[in-house]
């Protein structure tokens, strides 16, 4: 699946976007959080307070329940800020 | 007719204005908001992220919401991205109607959304450093009224 980060999760992230092959056990959101979580510091960093963050699957807000595939594309972002 | 763009370059609020008033005279009201960098405490510059595709879809879905409230004729949505300092045109939004009631609301309403659901995010650049800006609990109230 695809990954975008934007604003701060991209700067403690370090990348914009990423390919990522996940088990077949991450089938949710949260799911997907909790295996990212492990790569690394810059990623818990990320996700360490997850009501700091927003999710878009495939240009859609919604929400960490939001059940995912290989095809998705999945965006992690702070609340947004324009206008 | 509706027009959104997401672009660095700046735009010319008066060409857009004109650019809403169609040829066939249905038209009895223009509103339009422009957004600018406001130069608080000593902000040098406001950088503008983006989500590419998102930014412009999540606008349509807000323009179609929009258009099946009140009887819009044309509509203009433009929001600028990358580094803008203090003065610089940010976001233009522009409704033509028959009346002005709705011109008004439906430039409002527009705005609100774009506060609250448009992917676009700020950073503030100070001679301190750099901080992203944090969503504004106001702004979320302002959608409310709209439910």
């Amino acid at each position: 699946m695809k990954i975008l980060y934007f604003a701060w999760v991209r700067q403690k992230i370090g990348i914009s976007e990423e390919d990522v092959t996940v088990p077949h056990s991450v089938g949710t959101v949260s799911g997907l959080v909790d295996y990212l979580s492990r790569r690394g510091p810059g990623y818990e960093a990320a996700f360490r307070d997850m009501k700091l963050l927003r999710v878009a699957v495939n240009r859609q807000h919604t929400g960490f329940d939001a059940a995912i595939g290989p095809n998705d594309e999945i965006a992690f972002f702070p609340p947004v800020t324009g206008g | 007719m509706n027009e959104i763009r997401v672009q660095s370059e700046d735009f010319d609020p008066g060409a857009e204005i004109a650019a809403l008033n169609g040829e066939h005279g249905a038209t009895g009201a223009i509103a339009s908001f422009v957004g600018l960098v406001r130069g608080d405490n000593g902000l040098i510059a406001m950088t503008l992220d983006h989500y590419p595709g998102m930014c412009e879809s999540e606008i349509a879905a807000h323009v179609a919401e929009a258009r099946s409230r009140w009887p819009i004729i044309a509509l203009r949505i433009v929001h600028r991205v990358g580094r803008l300092t203090p003065g610089e045109r940010i976001v233009f939004v522009g409704v033509a109607s028959s009346h002005r009631t709705a011109a008004f609301q439906a430039a409002e309403f527009l705005m609100d959304y774009l506060k609250t659901r448009a992917p676009f995010w700020k950073l503030e650049e100070r001679q301190s450093g750099t901080s992203w800006v944090e969503a504004k609990l106001q702004d979320h109230e302002s959608i409310k009224r709209w439910r």
